[in-house]
């Protein structure tokens, strides 16, 4: 059992609050998942460049001289701030060419994701330590996705939670359990998709980044997934702009939606949605199976 | 127990539960609290805010209406009460209900009246996937559509359908009666087309009142086991 959230915000008015509306959801999971919780948030995007979240264990790690060095050796300017073990780094570069300077010159920092708006944090702990630990009632943005986790197939560990980032701006939560997901991660592994864990959502995610590398579009990838992912499975996916959300064919994973004029809301369970703003009049109803559900905003 | 419970109840007295205040143990005490004698017979919850296993395991002939959504196993196991959930319901309503009456006004989630025995369960919206599954003689009407596997392993009872039905309605069925107005996407194994007989047309007209609703009887569509699971045949032992 694991808990989903997502909030996405039609009216942008509503933007300054929407780490105040999202928090109460999150927790309101708890008992769905109280072995670690994460979110994607999306915001604050940079024009030009990258905006990576990165991660060190140690939360007194010298993120300003890594910045320092970033733009000695790089030859560019860094935009950054830290928030608990994790600092976010604006860089006026292309993602890959940041990336791979930080893998070879820096391995012991995580780069939990890379885009142009996403910022993805994650803890082992209970939800609500979560939200304090990242002062999550103080975001603001677009949208964002959550997850609550009760282990099932793997350790629980920070790398083990969710959200998985799975590209640029593109990220995944899971609810359920995948049965072909070993053998499936050894032929993403042959063509290249590179794991840390043994977890099985971690591989639903391989799967979307191998197929959008292939040129799929969200959509397909989501098509290509439904026929090779065999197990149980609610999905949602935070995009640039905005979330899907797809369930199996057997459906027997949890999903709830609301929609307003002001927002799009997903949980697992109606609880979570009832601390939202109009939430009484809100269309409310349960997504099909096999069926993929995208709310995005105009590029 | 509650066959042989006294009726003190005056008319009119009415308890309130607002679930914004106190905790679904607290109603749920409450509730049981008057299986043995009845002292307050109308009940109201308030702010159920979505809250797992509101009124399950009632035993006496209360009527209990439930404002707003409910969350999973609502009325789960009830016997005798008049429930009535003013909202959606999650997952499981009425599950393993034994008799009196659920009635949502809203949509259900999947698995309502799973395993039910007896009793009616109303919904005037939308059922999702495997609305009566393995019911074993409940009866449930359907004002919208059910999801799909509605009915699967059905013993007993009567499922109505107003709407549509999805994929693999009935399937594995064993007893149960199936009337459905409107389309069915797939029937399930050993589920098929059966004639309308007027005691189907009785019975189906009977549900239809009991519900509240003023759908043609005539305009249904019976569906039932065609028997063929019930037993072993040995001609099949090679596919184990």
């Amino acid at each position: 059992m694991c808990g989903i959230v997502g909030l996405y915000l039609k009216n942008p008015a509503m933007e300054d609050k929407l780490g105040e509306l999202f928090a109460p959801m999150l927790i309101a999971m708890t008992d769905r998942g109280p072995d670690s919780a994460g979110f994607a948030v999306y915001g604050d995007a940079v024009d030009d460049g990258v905006k990576l979240t990165l991660r060190h264990e140690d939360e007194s790690f010298d993120w300003a001289a890594l910045a320092k060095s970033v733009e000695t050796d790089l030859s560019t300017k860094v935009d950054w701030f830290q928030n608990s073990k994790v600092a976010v780094f604006k860089v006026d570069l292309d993602a890959e060419i940041v990336e791979k300077y930080l893998e070879e010159n820096h391995a012991e920092v995580l780069i939990m994701s890379s885009g142009k708006s996403i910022e993805i944090l994650k803890e082992v702990g209970l939800p609500e330590r979560i939200v304090d630990m990242f002062k999550l009632d103080q975001m603001k943005g677009s949208h964002i996705i959550g997850h609550t986790r009760m282990a099932t197939e793997s350790a629980v560990t920070m790398a083990g939670s969710h959200p998985f980032s799975t590209g640029l701006d593109l990220c995944l939560v899971h609810n359920g359990s995948l049965s072909n997901h070993n053998r499936l991660r050894m032929e993403l592994e042959r063509d290249g998709i590179k794991f840390d864990t043994e977890n099985d959502s971690e591989v639903a995610a391989g799967y979307l980044t191998h197929r959008l590398q292939q040129g799929d579009s969200l959509n397909q990838a989501l098509e290509h997934a439904l026929k090779d992912l065999d197990g149980f499975f609610t999905f949602t996916i935070g995009t640039k702009d905005g979330f899907a959300v797809v369930r199996d064919p057997i459906a027997c994973k949890p999903a709830v939606i609301a929609e307003t004029d002001d927002y799009v809301a997903m949980a697992s369970e109606y609880q979570a949605l009832t601390t939202l703003p109009g939430i009484e009049n809100a269309k409310v109803w349960e997504p099909e199976p096999s069926t993929i559900y995208v709310w995005e905003r105009d590029k | 127990m509650s066959n042989t419970s006294t009726v003190r109840a005056e008319k009119g007295t009415m308890k309130t539960i607002d679930l914004a205040s106190e905790t679904v143990t607290d109603l749920n005490h409450a509730l049981h609290e008057q299986a043995n004698e009845m002292t307050i017979e109308e009940w109201e919850v308030l702010n159920p805010k979505g809250h797992h296993n509101l009124a399950v395991g009632v035993d006496q002939k209360l009527k209990i209406d439930i404002h707003g959504h409910a969350g999973y196993y609502c009325a789960g196991m009830n016997k005798e009460a008049e429930i009535t959930i003013h909202g959606n319901v999650g997952q499981g309503v009425a599950e393993n209900m034994m008799s009196g009456k659920v009635h949502v006004k809203g949509d259900a989630s999947s698995a309502a009246a799973a395993t039910a025995h007896g009793g009616l369960l109303v919904i005037e919206g939308n059922a999702g996937s495997r609305c009566g599954i393995s019911m074993k003689g409940a009866n449930i009407v359907v004002k919208g559509s059910v999801g799909h596997m509605s009915c699967f392993m059905g013993q007993a009872g009567a499922l109505v359908v107003c709407g549509d039905a999805g994929d693999a309605l009935g399937d594995s069925l064993y007893e149960t009666h199936i009337y459905v107005k409107g389309s069915v996407k797939s029937l399930g194994a050993d589920c098929i087309e059966k004639e309308m007989r007027q005691e189907h047309l009785d019975e189906l007209t009977s549900l239809l009142d009991q519900a509240g609703f003023d759908d043609d009887p005539k305009a249904f569509t019976r569906y039932g086991s065609a028997r063929q699971l019930y037993n072993f045949k040995v001609d099949n032992a090679g596919a184990y």
